[in-house]
C-alpha cells in the first residue's frame, strides 16, 4: 500500500491551504475545530481503517507486535473520543465491523495459534516447550493465570464481546477430515464438558484446572519427551 | 508411566483442546495461505544475460570514482556546513542471482569489478536492511532481505593511486541466514538480516554478529593466502595416495596462493526469543553481548550458545494488559553493567545490571511531556522511538522517532537537550500517512565519531545531518540521477507551502517508497554510508 508520489495534485494556492486544513480534522475533536468534516465521521473513517489494519495484522502468521500495539492503541484513542459524542448512535459505525471482525478473527489462523502459544507458555514451567529456553533465571513471576488471552482478544474487547461467531460454511467443512477418534476414546473420556475450543474460553480453563505445578511438570516432560522427537533439530545443536 | 496416565486424565479435555486446536491450525494456514510470499519473487533477467551484459570486467566501479584530485587529510572536527559531501561509489551488492551462476569464481573481490547490476535486474532479496562500520572504518558490512551478508573494504593507500583511497570494495560475501519454517507455530521466519554488529578486532580475524528475527549469529571473516603443498599421503587433487607407492618423504611447504576470503559460522544462538528481534548489542567487556525482542531482552556469552540470561521482561501477565514493547536496546558504550532501551510509548529506560538479575526496574526513565498543541490520534504512533544510540563519549543518548532527532543528556530524565525536526512537514499529512502504513517506517540514526554531527534518514531518498555545534542542518539526496562521481551534493530543500522556488521540491512530490531508512558514520573519519532499496552510497567529506 505505498504511495509512490504524493496523493495531491498539483493545485492553486488557495485550494492548497483549503485542502492542508481540511487534512486536520483528525486532530484531537476536543479542540474546536475550524476544519469542514464534522469530527464525528471523520473518526467513525479512522476507525474504520484502524479496524482494517487490524485485521491485516492479526492475519498475518506472526503478526508484528509492536504495529499491532499502536494500532490498537490508536483505535482506543478514538474510541474514547468518539463514545461520549451526544450526536452520534449509541455504538458508532462499529455494529457491522463487530461481526465481521469476530467471524474473521474466530476463524484466523493467529487467533488460533497465538492463543495456543500464550496458553503453552502460561502452562509451562519447563522452558523446553517452549520457544524461550532460561533454565537459569529463578525469578519468573510465579502463579501466572492459566489460560491468558492472546493479543486479539484484547482488540476483540475493543469491539464488543466476543461471540464466538461459528465459522463459514465453507470453513466448516475443511474440518470435517480431522480424525477426532483418537482424541474421544473410551480411555480419555473428559473430566469436564465446560470447555469450547476457540479463543474465548479463558476463564473456563481457569475452573475446569486445578493448578498443581508438580503434576503440570511432570505431564509436560512426557509431553516434551514427545515433542522433541517430531522437531527438526535446530541450527545450533 | 502410571501416574502420568492419571495426570493426563485429569488435563485431558485441555490437551484434547490443543491437539485439535493445532490440526485446526494447520488446514487454516494451508487454506488461507497456500503460497508463501516470500519466495514468490521473480528476478527479471537471466543471469546469464547480465554476465555477458555491457557493463562487465573492464570498467570496474565505473566512472563515478575517477579521481578529480587528491581529497585533503580528513578529520572530525569539521562539521556538516563548513565541509561539502561528494560521493565517493556507489555499489550495487551483487544480486543473488547472479552469485549462485559464478559459484567457480572463489575470488570475491572479482564481483563487483565484474559485474555491474543494473537497478532493473535487482530483486527484493536485494534490499539493504542494515549497514555497520568496523571499529576501524575498514570494513563496511551490509545484511539484505535475502539473508547475505556483504562486507566491503576500503581501498588500500598506495603509492600509485593515491586518490582511490576512500573507496570500497567487495571483500567477501555470504549467506548469513535462511529461511526457516517454525514447526510448533507452522510459521515461516524471515531470512532477512535484521541488525550487524561488529566485535571489535584482535587478531588477525574479523568477528561480527548478525541477527535475523529469531537467531543471532558470530561469523568468522579470515584471509587466507598461502596453502600448503606437499603432502605425503594426498596427491595435488587431494587424492590418497597407495601407502605402498610412497618411497620418499617430504616436508609439506605453505606456498602463496590467490587471496582468498572465508566467512564461517563460529556461533548459533537460537531458541532464545519469541518475538521478533530488532537489535543486538555488544558490551564493552567483549565477552557478552544482549539481544532484545519485542517484549524481552536476553544476555549472552559468546562461549555459551545453549542458554542465556534474561534481564529485561516486560510481558504483561496477560497479553490483553499489552500496551508498550520494546523498539530498541544498546549497552553504554564503556560501563559493562549499563544499557539503554526504548518502547513504542516514546520512553527510554536506563538499566544497571548490578541492581538486580531482572532489570524490570530502571535506573533512570527518560520521557518528554507531550506538547498539548500537537497532540492527535496519531501521537503515540508518532511517539513511539525507532532507534536509539549512545554517543561515543557515553554521555548522551540520541532517539529517533517518527518526526524528530532528540539528544538527550544522561543526567536530565525530565526532556530532551536538544531537538531536531527531519520532516516537519509530514505532521499536517499523518493521517494518509498512516493509511498507507508509512507512519510505521523505522529510520535509524548514528552519531559522527566526535559526536558533533548526527545523521537520519527520510523520504525521497533524502538524507538529513544536524550540525550540533553550529545548529546548522543539510537535506542531501541519494540518487542516482543527481549524483555525479566526486561532484559535491548539492542541498535539498522541500517547500511546504506558498510558492515553490526553482530547486525546491514540494511535499505532494515526495516519494515515500524512497525511504532511507540505514546509515552509517565511519568511527574516525567524515565518511557515510547510506544505504537505498539495493544501493549503498558512499559519500565522504571534501574540505577545500
Amino acid at each position: 500500500m505505498m504511495l509512490s508520489k504524493g496523493l495531491k495534485r498539483k493545485r492553486e494556492e488557495e485550494r492548497e491551504t483549503e485542502t492542508l486544513a481540511g487534512d486536520a480534522w483528525w486532530l484531537d475533536p476536543s479542540l474546536p475545530a475550524a476544519a469542514q468534516a464534522p469530527p464525528a465521521t471523520a473518526s467513525s473513517s479512522l476507525f474504520d481503517l484502524s479496524v482494517l489494519k487490524l485485521h491485516h495484522s492479526l492475519r498475518q502468521g506472526e503478526p508484528d507486535l509492536r504495529h499491532l500495539v499502536l494500532v490498537v492503541n490508536t483505535l482506543r484513542r478514538i474510541q474514547a473520543s468518539m463514545a461520549p459524542a451526544p450526536t452520534l448512535p449509541p455504538v458508532p459505525s462499529p455494529p457491522a465491523a463487530p461481526c465481521v471482525a469476530d467471524s474473521l478473527l474466530a476463524s484466523s489462523d493467529a487467533a488460533l495459534s497465538a492463543s495456543m502459544a500464550s496458553l503453552l507458555e502460561d502452562l509451562s514451567h519447563i522452558e523446553g516447550l517452549s520457544q524461550a529456553p532460561q533454565p537459569l533465571v529463578d525469578e519468573g513471576p510465579p502463579g501466572r493465570p492459566v489460560g491468558g488471552s492472546p493479543p486479539s482478544l484484547g482488540a476483540l474487547d475493543l469491539l464488543g464481546p466476543a461471540t464466538g461467531c461459528l465459522l463459514d460454511d465453507e470453513l466448516e467443512g475443511l474440518f470435517e477430515d480431522i480424525d477426532t477418534s483418537m482424541y474421544d476414546s473410551e480411555l480419555w473420556a473428559p473430566a469436564s464438558e465446560g470447555l469450547k475450543p476457540g479463543p474465548e474460553d479463558g476463564p473456563g480453563k481457569e475452573e475446569a484446572l486445578e493448578l498443581d505445578e508438580a503434576e503440570l511438570d511432570y505431564l509436560l516432560d512426557v509431553l516434551v519427551g514427545t515433542q522433541a522427537l517430531e522437531r527438526p533439530p535446530g541450527p545450533g545443536r | 508411566m502410571e501416574q502420568s496416565y492419571v495426570v493426563a486424565e485429569k488435563f485431558w479435555p485441555l490437551l484434547r483442546v490443543l491437539f485439535l486446536a493445532q490440526e485446526a491450525s494447520i488446514k487454516l494456514r494451508k487454506h488461507f495461505f497456500p503460497f508463501s510470499p516470500l519466495w514468490g519473487f521473480e528476478p527479471q533477467a537471466s543471469p546469464l544475460d547480465s554476465i555477458k551484459g555491457p557493463h562487465t570486467s573492464t570498467q570496474g566501479l565505473g566512472p563515478w570514482c575517477s579521481p578529480t584530485g587528491s581529497p585533503a587529510p580528513l578529520s572530525c572536527e569539521t562539521g556538516c556546513g563548513e565541509g561539502s559531501w561528494i560521493l565517493v561509489c556507489r555499489l550495487l551488492v551483487p544480486t543473488q542471482v547472479s552469485l549462485l551462476s559464478m559459484e567457480e569464481d572463489i575470488d570475491t573481490r572479482k564481483i563487483n569489478n565484474s559485474f555491474l547490476r543494473d537497478h532493473s535486474y535487482a530483486t527484493e532479496a536485494d534490499i539493504i536492511s542494515t549497514v555497520e562500520f568496523n571499529h576501524t572504518g575498514e570494513l563496511l558490512a551490509t545484511g539484505d532481505k535475502g539473508g547475505r551478508v556483504v562486507i566491503f573494504q576500503r581501498e588500500q593507500e598506495s603509492k600509485n593511486q593515491v586518490h582511490r583511497r576512500g573507496e570500497y570494495n567487495v571483500y567477501s560475501t555470504f549467506q548469513s541466514h535462511e529461511p526457516e519454517f517454525d514447526y510448533l507455530k507452522s510459521l515461516e521466519i524471515e531470512e532477512k538480516i535484521n541488525k550487524i554488529r561488529w566485535l571489535p578486532q584482535q587478531n588477525a580475524a574479523y568477528f561480527l554478529l548478525s541477527t535475523n528475527d529469531k537467531t543471532v549469529k558470530l561469523w568468522k571473516v579470515s584471509e587466507r593466502d598461502k596453502r600448503p603443498e606437499g603432502y605425503n599421503l594426498k596427491d595435488e587433487e587431494g587424492r590418497l595416495r597407495d601407502p605402498a607407492t610412497i618411497t620418499t618423504l617430504r616436508v609439506p611447504v605453505l606456498r602463496p596462493m590467490d587471496l582468498m576470503v572465508e566467512a564461517t559460522p563460529r556461533r548459533v544462538f537460537a531458541n532464545a526469543h519469541t518475538y521478533h528481534i530488532n537489535s543486538i548489542s555488544v558490551n564493552s567487556d567483549y565477552e557478552t553481548y544482549m539481544s532484545a525482542d519485542d517484549l524481552r531482552i536476553n544476555l549472552w556469552n559468546f562461549e555459551i550458545t545453549n542458554q542465556s540470561f534474561n534481564i529485561v521482561d516486560i510481558k504483561p501477565a496477560n497479553m490483553e494488559e499489552l500496551t508498550e514493547v520494546i523498539t530498541a536496546a544498546e549497552f553504554h558504550p564503556h560501563h559493562c553493567n549499563s544499557f539503554v532501551y526504548s518502547s513504542s510509548k516514546g520512553t527510554i529506560r536506563l538499566c544497571d545490571m548490578r541492581a538486580s538479575a531482572l532489570c524490570d526496574r530502571h535506573s533512570k526513565f527518560f520521557e518528554e511531556p507531550e506538547d498539548p498543541s500537537n497532540r492527535s490520534f496519531f501521537s503515540e504512533i508518532i511517539s513511539s522511538i525507532s532507534d536509539v544510540k549512545f554517543s561515543h563519549s557515553g554521555r548522551y543518548i540520541m532517539t529517533r522517532d517518527y518526526l524528530t532527532v532528540k539528544v538527550w543528556d544522561l543526567n536530565m530524565e525530565n526532556r530532551p537537550i536538544e531537538t531536531y525536526q527531519v520532516h516537519d512537514y509530514l505532521r499536517s499529512k499523518l493521517c494518509s500517512l498512516y493509511e498507507n502504513d508509512c507512519i510505521f517506517d523505522k529510520f535509524e540514526c548514528v552519531w559522527n565519531g566526535s559526536d558533533s554531527v548526527i545523521m537520519t534518514g527520510s523520504y525521497n531518498n533524502f538524507f538529513r545531518m544536524f550540525d550540533r555545534n553550529t545548529k546548522r542542518d543539510v537535506t542531501l539526496e541519494a540518487s542516482r540521477e543527481n549524483s555525479k562521481p566526486r561532484a559535491i551534493l548539492k542541498p535539498r530543500k522541500v517547500c511546504v507551502g506558498g510558492k515553490r522556488r526553482k530547486d525546491e521540491i514540494s511535499v505532494d512530490s515526495l516519494d515515500f517508497s524512497k525511504k532511507i531508512l540505514h546509515t552509517a558514520w565511519h568511527p574516525s573519519e567524515n565518511i557515510i554510508a547510506v544505504a537505498a532499496t539495493n544501493n549503498l552510497y558512499i559519500f565522504q567529506d571534501k574540505v577545500n
